[in-house]
């Protein structure tokens, strides 16, 4: 690809362009995290009157908390579920577009109408769908025999925050696989199917390989994702429950820090939250942006 | 051009001006619902009685959310003036002694008038210092009680004006009216930490924590594992898995009011204060009231059960003027009419003695059968160390981990006791932390 290369002849203009990008960077992202990363190593009440510095124990107790090794598993879990159900279900209703003949966009349009739903209203959805006393889907499986209270139980609660939060991603997923898959040299596909290679062969040596880097790519998009933007579902659905089986890492710093006002502990946690990003962050651009071709 | 956008700026300024003739006062709330409306009804009645203040009530959700906003609102300079803050975090409002402007204390100052021999006991005792001094002005208090569906128990051949009294007779009936298809389950609550802990600890006369269930200091200990405590929850766990009990989900338990509503359970422990939401909801059937169950094998029941609810806090920081307003709000809240309205209206306890005996002369316990239940409940007997409340820092996160263990016994993770132990050793913890931020 050709680079483009504009020439400023001013020295203060480059700066002076990228001072708004600057200062939205400093007073939304660094300033807040500095206070964050301040905060964690302080103990103080909730309003603020008596404060101490503790070096790092609230770091030393965070990581000798179960309840933070429970966090972390359950967050794993979750991530890999989402990112798992999401990344199949996209791309199986990606290529059944992809083979569609007719009304092609019409689906395509209709797929990702699901990604305009705010979390929240999201989250509230699959709430009245699951809920055990009025929701739909319990009364049909309660026909097949199968009793669902993700009150009680922490399998059929991990299932629904799984689904709710993939269900959103399955649009984003689905239009990198349409984009994807539309960059597949239609040559390569039907020289195999002149030699005789079926579709399941197809798919498997010749579109999933050439597909493999939006694949990695949006596997890290969507890990991303179900760590830090599926507080909503999780707060309009289960609020961590029961006993902690769905409290993801997100979740726990707000009720640690908002709700049980330990704030101390709930900055440490965002600044292992922080670390994590940036560590996701370094393995997209070194390593993954590398392969991805657009 | 110019005048046209000076006239136009001139217009924006005074339009604020004129409202700011009355001097206003910002209530922060957590009444959503019908509790919501007529909250602001009240509130509109006391702007309309005087010109002088103007209150201003703000729904910010629930009583977590209510909270943790005031104190991030203290925090960045911008509090309200008054906030409602639950009974749980009490412990926190009154450890930060800055942030507060205790309610006796503005009343005086404001010259008003005050007395809290006019509260019920039972309420002042919970929001009093150790000098007896009121805090925070009482508001909403509640107790939670026993509600059933009238129609149900006929169908199960139950007496449809008798409630159930003890824990014996909840399973009993449950049975019957299960057996005999009348309804698919026997009972269910919210609040479980509330109802199904603190309260029943207080009903049969137990010990929630040491130094008389926290009043007496901050390093006291919870001992909510004791054998009464241990006997309920077996039987909970037991009754769920017998379709008896169905849990409704943790803090006030969401799934519960509905369950009952659609006459899926046939009876449903809440506060008194649900009766608003059951009364609008129960269009179908009957409501019956009774008072909780208890155990009749265990020494002290029934004993008296014990406030939940909120009560308003004046946040410091504000103008002389604008907390004048605030007292004569107060005085207005307190008043035997709009006391005995708000509580007969909610459910809520009419806090004051007056505002008992207005709604007696006005004849609407006489109409309104088991609109007292509550208020007989919590007078019952005279409460012992064991029964006036509890105090502890941290609460708030001391009811999450009361909602996780009980979900532990629920699921078979643990048993009554493991669990039971479990709250009382992260609970200690928890409450150590707040003495240790506090000292």
């Amino acid at each position: 690809m050709q680079t483009k290369r504009t020439i400023f002849g001013n020295r203060v203009l480059p700066y002076a362009l990228l001072l708004p990008q600057l200062a939205i960077t400093c007073v939304f992202f660094l300033w807040p995290a500095g206070q964050a990363f301040r905060q964690s190593f302080l103990r103080e009440d909730a309003f603020g009157f008596k404060t101490r510095f503790v070096w790092f124990e609230n770091y030393e107790k965070l990581f000798a908390d179960p309840l933070y090794h429970n966090s972390l598993w359950v967050t794993v879990i979750f991530s890999l579920g989402v990112a798992f159900l999401s990344l199949a279900t996209a791309l199986i209703l990606a290529l059944a577009v992809d083979r569609t003949l007719r009304a092609a966009r019409t689906y395509t349009t209709l797929l990702v109408w699901p990604y305009a739903v705010a979390p929240a209203v999201a989250g509230i959805m699959w709430w009245f769908l699951f809920n055990p006393t009025i929701g739909i889907l319990p009364y049909v499986l309660e026909m097949l025999g199968y009793d669902w209270n993700h009150r009680s139980s922490s399998v059929d609660a991990m299932i629904l925050v799984i689904v709710a939060a993939s269900w959103k991603q399955i649009s984003y997923n689905f239009l990198f696989f349409v984009a994807g898959l539309a960059a597949i040299p239609h040559s390569l596909v039907e020289a195999a199917a002149i030699d005789g290679a079926g579709p399941m062969k197809r798919f498997f040596t010749i579109i999933f390989p050439l597909l493999s880097p939006t694949t990695f790519f949006l596997l890290v998009v969507n890990v991303v994702y179900a760590m830090f933007d599926t507080f909503a579902v999780i707060h309009a659905t289960t609020e961590g429950g029961p006993a902690q089986s769905t409290n993801i890492l997100v979740y726990k710093v707000f009720e640690d820090g908002f709700i049980g006002l330990n704030l101390g502990s709930s900055a440490a946690q965002s600044v292992v939250l922080m670390a994590i990003v940036i560590v996701l962050t370094v393995i997209q651009f070194r390593w993954i942006e590398r392969r991805v071709q657009y | 051009m110019t005048r046209t956008f000076l006239l136009a700026a001139t217009a924006m300024i005074a339009l604020p001006l004129s409202a700011q003739a009355q001097t206003k006062v910002e209530w922060w709330h957590a009444m959503g619902g019908e509790l919501g409306t007529k909250l602001e009804e009240i509130v509109a009645g006391y702007n309309a009685s005087q010109d002088q203040y103007e209150v201003v009530p703000v729904f910010k959700g629930t009583y977590p959310e209510t909270m943790t906003g005031a104190i991030a609102a203290f925090r960045a300079g911008q509090q309200p003036h008054i906030v409602q803050v639950y009974e749980v975090g009490t412990g926190t409002m009154m450890a930060a002694e800055g942030a507060i402007y205790p309610v006796y204390q503005l009343m005086q100052d404001a010259g008003a008038t005050f007395n809290p021999a006019d509260y019920l006991p039972a309420v002042v005792g919970y929001y009093a210092d150790t000098d007896g001094n009121m805090l925070s002005m009482p508001f909403n208090s509640s107790t939670p009680i026993l509600y059933y569906n009238k129609d149900v128990f006929e169908k199960a051949g139950l007496n449809p004006e008798k409630a159930p009294e003890t824990w014996a007779e909840v399973e009993e009936f449950s049975k019957k009216i299960i057996d005999s298809g009348a309804a698919n389950c026997g009972f269910t609550s919210g609040w479980i930490s509330w109802v199904q802990l603190e309260n029943f600890s207080a009903w049969h006369n137990q010990q929630i924590g040491t130094l008389e269930n926290g009043f007496g200091g901050i390093d006291s200990e919870l001992t909510v594992n004791g054998p009464a405590q241990v006997k309920h929850w077996e039987n909970m766990k037991r009754w769920q898995d017998e379709s008896i009990f169905q849990y409704g989900g943790p803090v006030g338990g969401n799934d519960a009011p509905p369950k009952f509503y659609a006459q899926e359970c046939a009876m449903y422990m809440n506060s008194s204060a649900s009766r608003a939401g059951v009364v609008a909801n129960a269009k179908d059937f009957e409501v019956g009231y009774g008072m909780l169950p208890y155990y009749d094998d265990v020494e002290g029941a029934p004993q008296n059960s014990i406030i939940g609810g909120a009560t308003l806090w004046v946040l410091a920081g504000h103008e002389d003027e604008e907390y004048k307003g605030v007292a004569d709000f107060f005085s207005y809240l307190s008043s035997a009419e709009v006391q005995a309205d708000w509580h007969q209206f909610s459910g809520y306890l009419p806090i004051t003695t007056a505002a008992y005996e207005l709604g007696k002369s006005q004849g609407y316990y006489a109409k309104t059968p088991g609109t007292d239940v509550a208020i007989r409940q919590i007078t019952l007997n005279k409460p012992t160390p064991n029964s006036k409340g509890l105090r502890f820092g941290n609460y708030v996160q001391v009811r999450a981990i009361i909602d996780e263990e009980f979900e532990h016994l629920l699921s078979g993770g643990k048993s009554a006791q493991e669990a039971l132990d479990a709250v009382v050793e992260r609970g200690n913890a928890l409450i150590r932390d707040f003495q240790d931020s506090n000292s």
